[in-house]
Protein backbone atom coordinates (compact mmCIF):
# COMPACT_ATOMS: atom_id res chain seq x y z
CA UNK A 1 0.00 0.00 0.00
CA UNK A 2 1.48 3.09 -0.96
CA UNK A 3 1.07 6.13 1.50
CA UNK A 4 -1.45 8.90 0.57
CA UNK A 5 1.30 11.12 2.32
CA UNK A 6 3.33 11.02 -1.08
CA UNK A 7 0.75 12.07 -3.11
CA UNK A 8 0.03 15.98 -3.76
CA UNK A 9 -2.81 15.08 -5.83
CA UNK A 10 -3.45 12.85 -8.64
CA UNK A 11 -0.96 12.54 -11.00
CA UNK A 12 1.51 14.91 -8.88
CA UNK A 13 4.04 14.08 -6.22
CA UNK A 14 4.59 16.02 -3.61
CA UNK A 15 8.26 18.07 -2.72
CA UNK A 16 10.23 15.40 -0.93
CA UNK A 17 12.81 17.13 1.48
CA UNK A 18 14.99 14.14 2.99
CA UNK A 19 15.11 15.55 6.17
CA UNK A 20 12.25 17.51 7.33
CA UNK A 21 12.15 21.12 8.13
CA UNK A 22 15.00 21.83 10.12
CA UNK A 23 14.94 25.02 12.53
CA UNK A 24 18.26 26.39 13.10
CA UNK A 25 18.56 27.87 16.49
CA UNK A 26 22.00 29.24 18.64
CA UNK A 27 22.85 26.89 21.24
CA UNK A 28 24.21 28.59 24.56
CA UNK A 29 27.07 24.96 24.86
CA UNK A 30 29.82 24.20 22.68
CA UNK A 31 31.75 20.80 23.78
CA UNK A 32 35.83 21.69 24.40
CA UNK A 33 36.69 18.04 24.82
CA UNK A 34 39.16 16.77 27.68
CA UNK A 35 39.20 13.92 29.91
CA UNK A 36 39.79 14.07 34.03
CA UNK A 37 40.29 11.18 36.41
CA UNK A 38 41.01 11.06 39.76
CA UNK A 39 42.35 8.20 41.81
CA UNK A 40 42.56 8.32 45.91
CA UNK A 41 45.05 6.73 48.09
CA UNK A 42 45.76 5.53 51.58
CA UNK A 43 47.20 9.41 52.01
CA UNK A 44 47.25 10.43 49.09
CA UNK A 45 44.81 11.97 45.68
CA UNK A 46 45.92 12.11 42.29
CA UNK A 47 43.74 14.69 40.02
CA UNK A 48 44.91 14.45 36.38
CA UNK A 49 43.72 16.06 33.12
CA UNK A 50 44.21 16.03 29.01
CA UNK A 51 45.61 19.75 28.10
CA UNK A 52 43.56 19.48 24.57
CA UNK A 53 41.04 22.42 24.20
CA UNK A 54 39.21 21.70 21.08
CA UNK A 55 36.06 22.35 19.41
CA UNK A 56 34.34 20.69 15.89
CA UNK A 57 37.31 19.18 14.39
CA UNK A 58 40.28 22.02 15.34
CA UNK A 59 42.37 22.30 18.43
CA UNK A 60 42.09 25.78 20.13
CA UNK A 61 45.04 24.98 22.22
CA UNK A 62 47.36 22.49 22.87
CA UNK A 63 48.02 23.90 26.87
CA UNK A 64 44.88 24.20 28.47
CA UNK A 65 44.76 22.26 31.74
CA UNK A 66 41.82 20.72 33.08
CA UNK A 67 43.21 20.54 36.74
CA UNK A 68 42.12 23.90 39.04
CA UNK A 69 43.65 24.27 42.20
CA UNK A 70 40.78 25.07 45.18
CA UNK A 71 42.74 24.62 48.07
CA UNK A 72 46.29 23.13 49.25
CA UNK A 73 44.23 19.95 50.25
CA UNK A 74 41.76 19.93 47.40
CA UNK A 75 41.88 20.28 43.08
CA UNK A 76 39.37 19.92 41.21
CA UNK A 77 38.49 18.62 36.89
CA UNK A 78 36.63 20.16 35.06
CA UNK A 79 35.66 18.99 31.36
CA UNK A 80 32.71 19.83 28.76
CA UNK A 81 31.93 23.80 27.97
CA UNK A 82 35.12 25.33 28.78
CA UNK A 83 32.64 28.27 28.74
CA UNK A 84 31.21 26.66 31.74
CA UNK A 85 34.34 25.18 33.26
CA UNK A 86 35.39 28.85 33.72
CA UNK A 87 32.74 30.42 35.30
CA UNK A 88 32.18 27.63 38.07
CA UNK A 89 35.54 27.50 39.19
CA UNK A 90 35.55 31.14 39.49
CA UNK A 91 32.19 31.23 41.58
CA UNK A 92 33.68 27.98 43.29
CA UNK A 93 36.97 30.28 44.01
CA UNK A 94 34.92 33.30 45.42
CA UNK A 95 32.57 30.93 47.56
CA UNK A 96 35.76 29.57 49.07
CA UNK A 97 37.24 33.26 50.51
CA UNK A 98 33.52 33.76 51.72
CA UNK A 99 33.64 30.74 53.51
CA UNK A 100 37.26 31.71 55.07
CA UNK A 101 36.00 34.81 56.19
CA UNK A 102 32.66 33.78 57.72
CA UNK A 103 34.39 30.97 59.26
CA UNK A 104 38.04 31.52 59.73
CA UNK A 105 38.64 27.93 58.64
CA UNK A 106 39.49 26.55 54.98
CA UNK A 107 36.91 24.29 53.39
CA UNK A 108 37.52 20.72 53.91
CA UNK A 109 36.87 18.15 50.92
CA UNK A 110 33.95 17.12 51.56
CA UNK A 111 32.40 20.40 52.49
CA UNK A 112 33.45 21.78 48.97
CA UNK A 113 31.78 19.27 47.55
CA UNK A 114 28.15 19.48 49.11
CA UNK A 115 28.75 23.06 48.36
CA UNK A 116 29.54 22.19 44.77
CA UNK A 117 26.41 20.15 44.24
CA UNK A 118 24.41 23.17 45.54
CA UNK A 119 25.79 25.36 43.08
CA UNK A 120 25.10 23.10 40.01
CA UNK A 121 21.71 22.07 41.14
CA UNK A 122 20.52 25.78 41.05
CA UNK A 123 21.05 26.02 37.59
CA UNK A 124 18.91 22.75 36.99
CA UNK A 125 17.34 24.27 34.12
CA UNK A 126 19.89 25.99 32.30
CA UNK A 127 22.72 23.99 33.52
CA UNK A 128 26.30 24.46 33.33
CA UNK A 129 27.55 21.72 31.13
CA UNK A 130 30.45 20.60 32.91
CA UNK A 131 31.82 17.18 34.32
CA UNK A 132 33.26 17.62 37.55
CA UNK A 133 35.41 15.55 39.66
CA UNK A 134 37.29 17.04 43.10
CA UNK A 135 40.51 14.82 44.38
CA UNK A 136 41.76 15.79 47.79
CA UNK A 137 42.60 14.69 51.08
CA UNK A 138 39.54 14.42 53.40
CA UNK A 139 39.95 15.45 57.35
CA UNK A 140 41.56 12.33 58.21
CA UNK A 141 44.33 12.70 55.76
CA UNK A 142 42.88 9.66 53.92
CA UNK A 143 42.70 10.18 49.68
CA UNK A 144 39.05 11.49 48.74
CA UNK A 145 37.69 11.44 45.35
CA UNK A 146 33.94 12.82 44.67
CA UNK A 147 32.68 13.04 41.28
CA UNK A 148 29.11 14.96 40.04
CA UNK A 149 27.23 15.29 36.99
CA UNK A 150 26.42 18.47 35.12
CA UNK A 151 23.23 18.73 37.43
CA UNK A 152 24.85 18.36 40.98
CA UNK A 153 24.56 14.43 41.76
CA UNK A 154 27.17 13.53 43.78
CA UNK A 155 28.82 10.42 45.22
CA UNK A 156 32.44 10.11 47.65
CA UNK A 157 34.43 7.32 44.77
CA UNK A 158 38.06 5.53 45.31
CA UNK A 159 38.35 6.45 41.53
CA UNK A 160 36.79 8.13 38.89
CA UNK A 161 37.52 8.80 34.91
CA UNK A 162 35.27 12.04 33.45
CA UNK A 163 35.16 13.76 30.32
CA UNK A 164 34.92 12.41 26.60
CA UNK A 165 37.23 9.42 26.99
CA UNK A 166 35.54 8.53 30.28
CA UNK A 167 33.81 5.52 28.95
CA UNK A 168 37.45 4.06 27.71
CA UNK A 169 39.23 5.03 30.77
CA UNK A 170 36.54 3.95 33.42
CA UNK A 171 36.27 0.28 32.31
CA UNK A 172 40.12 -0.24 32.73
CA UNK A 173 40.18 1.64 36.06
CA UNK A 174 37.78 -0.51 37.80
CA UNK A 175 39.75 -3.97 36.31
CA UNK A 176 43.45 -2.89 37.64
CA UNK A 177 42.03 -0.49 40.94
CA UNK A 178 39.06 -1.97 41.40
CA UNK A 179 40.28 -5.73 41.04
CA UNK A 180 37.15 -6.43 39.07
CA UNK A 181 36.28 -9.30 36.19
CA UNK A 182 39.59 -10.64 37.91
CA UNK A 183 39.86 -14.00 39.86
CA UNK A 184 42.92 -15.47 41.81
CA UNK A 185 44.81 -11.56 41.84
CA UNK A 186 46.00 -10.80 45.01
CA UNK A 187 43.98 -7.27 46.11
CA UNK A 188 47.17 -5.06 46.96
CA UNK A 189 46.60 -1.48 48.44
CA UNK A 190 47.22 1.12 45.68
CA UNK A 191 51.15 2.66 45.93
CA UNK A 192 51.28 6.10 45.03
CA UNK A 193 54.01 5.41 42.38
CA UNK A 194 51.86 2.54 41.08
CA UNK A 195 48.94 5.29 40.97
CA UNK A 196 50.22 8.11 38.68
CA UNK A 197 52.23 5.25 36.66
CA UNK A 198 48.72 3.71 35.93
CA UNK A 199 47.17 7.41 35.77
CA UNK A 200 49.78 8.03 32.32
CA UNK A 201 49.38 4.69 31.10
CA UNK A 202 45.72 4.90 30.71
CA UNK A 203 46.08 8.70 29.49
CA UNK A 204 48.27 7.05 26.78
CA UNK A 205 45.73 4.92 25.90
CA UNK A 206 43.07 7.03 25.76
CA UNK A 207 44.77 9.14 23.41
CA UNK A 208 45.21 6.42 20.90
CA UNK A 209 41.53 6.20 20.88
CA UNK A 210 39.71 9.51 21.46
CA UNK A 211 39.88 12.47 19.05
CA UNK A 212 39.48 14.81 21.57
CA UNK A 213 42.67 13.49 24.27
CA UNK A 214 46.22 14.52 23.57
CA UNK A 215 49.14 16.32 23.52
CA UNK A 216 50.06 16.25 27.17
CA UNK A 217 48.85 15.13 30.37
CA UNK A 218 48.57 17.11 33.70
CA UNK A 219 48.95 15.17 36.91
CA UNK A 220 48.32 16.99 40.36
CA UNK A 221 49.68 14.31 43.09
CA UNK A 222 47.85 15.60 46.70
CA UNK A 223 49.40 14.61 49.88
CA UNK A 224 49.68 16.48 53.19
CA UNK A 225 53.12 18.01 51.95
CA UNK A 226 51.35 19.83 49.21
CA UNK A 227 50.60 19.62 45.80
CA UNK A 228 52.48 18.45 43.21
CA UNK A 229 52.05 18.73 39.60
CA UNK A 230 53.95 16.96 36.37
CA UNK A 231 53.34 17.52 33.11
CA UNK A 232 53.93 14.50 30.50
CA UNK A 233 53.88 14.40 26.75
CA UNK A 234 50.85 12.48 24.90
CA UNK A 235 50.24 12.38 21.16
CA UNK A 236 49.75 15.71 18.88
CA UNK A 237 47.39 13.77 16.23
CA UNK B 1 9.87 6.02 -10.12
CA UNK B 2 7.77 5.77 -6.83
CA UNK B 3 4.77 6.15 -7.92
CA UNK B 4 4.94 3.28 -10.04
CA UNK B 5 7.05 0.88 -7.98
CA UNK B 6 4.51 -1.68 -6.31
CA UNK B 7 5.36 -4.45 -3.39
CA UNK B 8 5.59 -7.25 -5.78
CA UNK B 9 7.93 -5.71 -8.42
CA UNK B 10 11.83 -6.97 -7.96
CA UNK B 11 14.52 -4.57 -6.42
CA UNK B 12 17.09 -4.27 -9.30
CA UNK B 13 19.71 -3.86 -6.76
CA UNK B 14 21.48 -0.49 -6.01
CA UNK B 15 20.13 1.60 -2.88
CA UNK B 16 16.68 1.16 -1.50
CA UNK B 17 14.87 4.22 -0.50
CA UNK B 18 12.37 2.75 1.59
CA UNK B 19 12.76 3.46 4.85
CA UNK B 20 13.65 7.21 4.07
CA UNK B 21 10.37 8.29 4.48
CA UNK B 22 10.17 6.47 7.94
CA UNK B 23 13.24 8.33 8.81
CA UNK B 24 12.46 11.37 8.02
CA UNK B 25 9.36 11.46 10.12
CA UNK B 26 11.27 9.86 13.16
CA UNK B 27 14.09 12.19 13.00
CA UNK B 28 11.74 15.52 13.13
CA UNK B 29 9.63 13.73 15.25
CA UNK B 30 11.50 12.29 17.92
CA UNK B 31 14.08 15.62 18.23
CA UNK B 32 13.17 15.87 21.95
CA UNK B 33 14.30 12.57 22.67
CA UNK B 34 17.69 13.24 20.69
CA UNK B 35 16.87 10.59 17.83
CA UNK B 36 20.08 10.14 15.73
CA UNK B 37 20.03 7.84 12.94
CA UNK B 38 23.43 5.68 13.36
CA UNK B 39 26.29 7.39 11.38
CA UNK B 40 28.28 5.40 8.94
CA UNK B 41 32.03 5.46 9.14
CA UNK B 42 33.66 7.99 7.99
CA UNK B 43 37.42 8.53 7.30
CA UNK B 44 37.99 11.96 8.35
CA UNK B 45 40.88 12.34 6.59
CA UNK B 46 43.59 14.54 4.77
CA UNK B 47 44.00 13.67 1.47
CA UNK B 48 46.18 16.09 -1.06
CA UNK B 49 48.27 15.22 -4.54
CA UNK B 50 50.00 17.51 -6.90
CA UNK B 51 51.57 17.36 -10.01
CA UNK B 52 55.25 17.66 -9.96
CA UNK B 53 58.23 17.78 -12.97
CA UNK B 54 57.83 13.91 -13.91
CA UNK B 55 54.37 12.98 -12.53
CA UNK B 56 52.29 13.17 -10.33
CA UNK B 57 52.34 12.97 -5.96
CA UNK B 58 49.45 11.46 -3.79
CA UNK B 59 49.46 11.46 0.09
CA UNK B 60 46.90 10.51 2.61
CA UNK B 61 46.78 10.59 6.24
CA UNK B 62 46.01 6.71 8.09
CA UNK B 63 43.19 7.35 10.73
CA UNK B 64 39.58 6.30 10.28
CA UNK B 65 36.80 7.82 12.67
CA UNK B 66 33.31 6.39 14.04
CA UNK B 67 32.68 9.72 15.02
CA UNK B 68 35.21 10.62 17.35
CA UNK B 69 36.47 7.29 17.79
CA UNK B 70 39.35 5.94 16.34
CA UNK B 71 38.36 2.81 14.54
CA UNK B 72 41.28 2.28 12.33
CA UNK B 73 44.79 3.44 13.12
CA UNK B 74 46.08 2.37 9.97
CA UNK B 75 43.88 2.20 7.23
CA UNK B 76 44.84 2.75 3.57
CA UNK B 77 43.46 5.41 2.16
CA UNK B 78 45.29 5.31 -1.77
CA UNK B 79 43.46 3.18 -4.07
CA UNK B 80 44.84 1.27 -7.31
CA UNK B 81 42.68 1.62 -10.38
CA UNK B 82 45.21 1.40 -12.96
CA UNK B 83 48.70 0.49 -13.60
CA UNK B 84 49.78 4.10 -13.34
CA UNK B 85 46.21 6.01 -11.85
CA UNK B 86 45.85 5.96 -7.58
CA UNK B 87 43.04 7.62 -6.32
CA UNK B 88 42.66 8.84 -2.69
CA UNK B 89 39.30 8.34 -0.57
CA UNK B 90 37.72 10.61 1.85
CA UNK B 91 34.34 10.62 3.08
CA UNK B 92 32.32 7.57 4.05
CA UNK B 93 35.06 4.49 3.80
CA UNK B 94 32.82 2.08 2.06
CA UNK B 95 31.65 4.28 -0.74
CA UNK B 96 35.41 5.30 -1.02
CA UNK B 97 36.20 1.90 -1.43
CA UNK B 98 32.87 0.54 -3.12
CA UNK B 99 33.40 3.44 -5.90
CA UNK B 100 37.15 3.24 -6.26
CA UNK B 101 37.05 -0.64 -6.48
CA UNK B 102 34.14 -0.12 -9.10
CA UNK B 103 36.58 2.38 -11.24
CA UNK B 104 39.55 -0.09 -10.99
CA UNK B 105 37.15 -2.66 -12.46
CA UNK B 106 35.69 -0.91 -15.35
CA UNK B 107 39.20 0.24 -16.07
CA UNK B 108 40.24 -3.30 -16.77
CA UNK B 109 37.23 -4.01 -18.97
CA UNK B 110 37.96 -0.14 -20.90
CA UNK B 111 41.75 -1.04 -21.60
CA UNK B 112 40.41 -4.53 -22.96
CA UNK B 113 37.55 -3.16 -25.10
CA UNK B 114 39.68 0.07 -26.87
CA UNK B 115 43.36 -1.87 -26.55
CA UNK B 116 44.59 1.04 -25.20
CA UNK B 117 45.92 1.90 -21.59
CA UNK B 118 43.63 4.19 -19.72
CA UNK B 119 43.58 8.23 -19.42
CA UNK B 120 43.11 9.61 -16.46
CA UNK B 121 40.50 12.07 -17.35
CA UNK B 122 38.31 8.65 -18.50
CA UNK B 123 38.53 7.12 -14.78
CA UNK B 124 37.80 10.80 -13.55
CA UNK B 125 34.32 11.14 -16.27
CA UNK B 126 33.33 7.67 -14.96
CA UNK B 127 33.74 8.52 -11.44
CA UNK B 128 32.04 11.76 -12.00
CA UNK B 129 29.32 10.18 -13.99
CA UNK B 130 28.73 7.16 -10.86
CA UNK B 131 28.59 9.89 -7.96
CA UNK B 132 26.12 12.15 -9.34
CA UNK B 133 23.79 9.11 -10.51
CA UNK B 134 24.20 8.46 -6.91
CA UNK B 135 23.01 12.60 -6.21
CA UNK B 136 25.17 12.75 -3.06
CA UNK B 137 23.93 9.30 -1.50
CA UNK B 138 27.47 8.11 -2.08
CA UNK B 139 29.31 9.81 0.43
CA UNK B 140 32.92 9.57 -0.97
CA UNK B 141 35.81 12.65 -2.14
CA UNK B 142 38.35 11.31 -4.20
CA UNK B 143 41.44 13.01 -5.42
CA UNK B 144 42.40 10.81 -8.78
CA UNK B 145 46.11 11.45 -10.16
CA UNK B 146 48.32 9.10 -12.40
CA UNK B 147 50.52 9.39 -15.34
CA UNK B 148 48.93 8.81 -18.94
CA UNK B 149 49.91 8.94 -22.67
CA UNK B 150 49.11 12.16 -22.60
CA UNK B 151 50.90 13.60 -19.04
CA UNK B 152 50.62 13.44 -15.63
CA UNK B 153 46.80 14.95 -14.51
CA UNK B 154 45.18 15.25 -11.16
CA UNK B 155 41.86 15.73 -10.53
CA UNK B 156 39.49 15.95 -7.68
CA UNK B 157 35.86 14.75 -7.51
CA UNK B 158 33.13 15.63 -4.88
CA UNK B 159 30.07 13.70 -3.59
CA UNK B 160 27.44 15.56 -5.97
CA UNK B 161 29.71 14.80 -9.00
CA UNK B 162 31.77 18.27 -9.88
CA UNK B 163 35.29 17.79 -10.36
CA UNK B 164 38.16 20.14 -10.15
CA UNK B 165 41.10 19.90 -12.34
CA UNK B 166 44.59 21.30 -10.72
CA UNK B 167 48.19 21.33 -10.14
CA UNK B 168 48.16 20.80 -6.42
CA UNK B 169 44.38 19.43 -4.24
CA UNK B 170 43.38 18.97 -0.75
CA UNK B 171 40.40 16.89 0.47
CA UNK B 172 38.70 15.85 3.61
CA UNK B 173 38.25 17.29 7.15
CA UNK B 174 41.98 18.13 7.26
CA UNK B 175 42.02 20.01 3.75
CA UNK B 176 42.19 23.34 5.17
CA UNK B 177 45.54 22.52 7.07
CA UNK B 178 46.87 20.67 3.92
CA UNK B 179 46.37 23.40 1.72
CA UNK B 180 47.83 26.08 3.85
CA UNK B 181 51.13 24.12 3.54
CA UNK B 182 50.77 24.09 -0.64
CA UNK B 183 49.39 27.42 -0.89
CA UNK B 184 52.81 28.74 1.06
CA UNK B 185 55.59 26.45 -1.03
CA UNK B 186 53.76 24.84 -4.23
CA UNK B 187 56.01 25.58 -7.29
CA UNK B 188 55.27 24.45 -10.88
CA UNK B 189 57.63 21.23 -11.95
CA UNK B 190 59.45 20.77 -8.29
CA UNK B 191 61.96 17.98 -7.84
CA UNK B 192 60.93 14.57 -6.60
CA UNK B 193 62.30 14.89 -3.04
CA UNK B 194 60.98 18.92 -2.76
CA UNK B 195 58.14 17.54 -3.38
CA UNK B 196 57.55 14.45 -1.19
CA UNK B 197 58.56 16.42 1.16
CA UNK B 198 55.61 19.08 0.17
CA UNK B 199 52.98 16.64 -0.02
CA UNK B 200 54.61 15.11 3.58
CA UNK B 201 54.49 18.43 5.30
CA UNK B 202 50.35 19.16 4.04
CA UNK B 203 49.34 15.95 5.55
CA UNK B 204 51.66 16.34 8.73
CA UNK B 205 49.24 19.61 9.08
CA UNK B 206 46.38 17.61 8.79
CA UNK B 207 47.23 15.35 10.83
CA UNK B 208 48.02 17.48 14.27
CA UNK B 209 45.89 20.52 13.27
CA UNK B 210 42.49 18.27 12.13
CA UNK B 211 41.47 15.92 14.95
CA UNK B 212 39.63 13.35 12.24
CA UNK B 213 43.21 12.75 10.77
CA UNK B 214 46.04 11.11 12.49
CA UNK B 215 48.38 8.95 12.60
CA UNK B 216 51.04 7.82 9.86
CA UNK B 217 51.89 9.67 6.28
CA UNK B 218 51.67 6.89 3.11
CA UNK B 219 52.20 8.66 -0.49
CA UNK B 220 52.37 7.29 -3.66
CA UNK B 221 54.45 8.65 -6.30
CA UNK B 222 53.73 8.49 -9.86
CA UNK B 223 56.20 8.72 -13.54
CA UNK B 224 56.30 7.72 -16.63
CA UNK B 225 58.93 5.17 -15.77
CA UNK B 226 56.06 3.56 -12.81
CA UNK B 227 54.98 3.95 -9.73
CA UNK B 228 56.53 3.49 -6.04
CA UNK B 229 53.90 2.87 -2.79
CA UNK B 230 55.39 4.48 -0.10
CA UNK B 231 53.25 3.21 2.70
CA UNK B 232 53.95 4.65 6.21
CA UNK B 233 56.49 6.94 4.36
CA UNK B 234 56.58 9.27 7.85
CA UNK B 235 55.41 8.40 11.11
CA UNK B 236 55.30 11.66 13.11
CA UNK B 237 53.23 10.43 16.11
CA UNK B 238 54.37 7.66 18.44
CA UNK B 239 52.25 5.50 21.03
CA UNK B 240 53.57 6.65 24.29
CA UNK B 241 55.70 3.89 26.46
CA UNK B 242 53.67 2.53 29.35
CA UNK B 243 55.54 1.65 32.06
CA UNK B 244 53.35 -0.69 33.50
CA UNK B 245 52.72 -4.75 32.66
CA UNK B 246 48.76 -5.04 31.78
CA UNK B 247 49.20 -9.15 30.89
CA UNK B 248 47.36 -11.17 32.61
CA UNK B 249 48.05 -14.87 33.89
CA UNK B 250 46.51 -17.73 32.77
CA UNK B 251 43.18 -18.51 35.06
CA UNK B 252 42.48 -14.70 35.35
CA UNK B 253 39.13 -14.85 33.84
CA UNK B 254 36.72 -17.08 35.68
CA UNK B 255 35.32 -20.12 34.47
CA UNK B 256 32.19 -20.99 34.61
CA UNK B 257 31.56 -24.10 32.85
CA UNK B 258 33.64 -26.11 30.24
CA UNK B 259 32.64 -28.43 27.54
CA UNK B 260 34.89 -30.46 25.36
CA UNK B 261 34.00 -31.70 22.41
CA UNK B 262 36.17 -34.08 20.55
CA UNK B 263 36.76 -33.35 16.83
CA UNK B 264 38.58 -35.93 14.74
CA UNK B 265 40.37 -33.67 12.08
CA UNK B 266 43.87 -33.82 10.32
CA UNK B 267 45.86 -30.85 9.88
CA UNK B 268 46.20 -30.63 6.62
CA UNK B 269 48.13 -27.21 6.21
CA UNK B 270 49.42 -24.31 8.31
CA UNK B 271 50.10 -21.30 7.96
CA UNK B 272 50.46 -17.58 10.53
CA UNK B 273 49.52 -14.39 9.69
CA UNK B 274 50.46 -11.64 11.79
CA UNK B 275 47.77 -9.16 13.42
CA UNK B 276 48.85 -5.33 13.02
CA UNK B 277 48.87 -4.22 16.38
CA UNK B 278 50.51 -1.42 16.88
Amino acid sequence: MLSAQGFGGPGKMKEYHYAGAVENRFSPYAFNGGTVLAVAGEDFAIVASDTRLSEGYSIHSRDSPKCYKLTDTTVIGCSGFHGDCLTLTKIIDARLKMYKHSNNKTMTSGAIAAMLSTILYSRRFFPYYVYNIIGGLDEEGKGAVYSFDPVGSYQRDTYKAGGSASAMLQPLLDNQIGFKNMEGVQHLPLTQEKAVQLVKDVFISAAERDVYTGDALRVCVITKDGINEQTIPLRKD
Amino acid sequence: MLHSLNPHQQQNGGFSFENSRRNAVLESSLLEGAYKTPNPRKTGTTIAGMVYKDGVVLGADTRATDDMVVADKNCMKIHYIAPKIYCCGAGVAADAEMATQMMASNVELHMLNTGRPPLVAMVTRQLKQMLFRYQGHMGSSVIVGGVDVTGAHLYSVYPHGSYDKLPFLTMGSGAAAAVSVFEDRFKPNMELEEAKQLVRDAIAAGIFCDLGSGSNVDLCVITEAGVQFLRGYDKPTAKGQREGQYRYKPGTTAVLTKTETPLSLDVVDESVQLMDTE
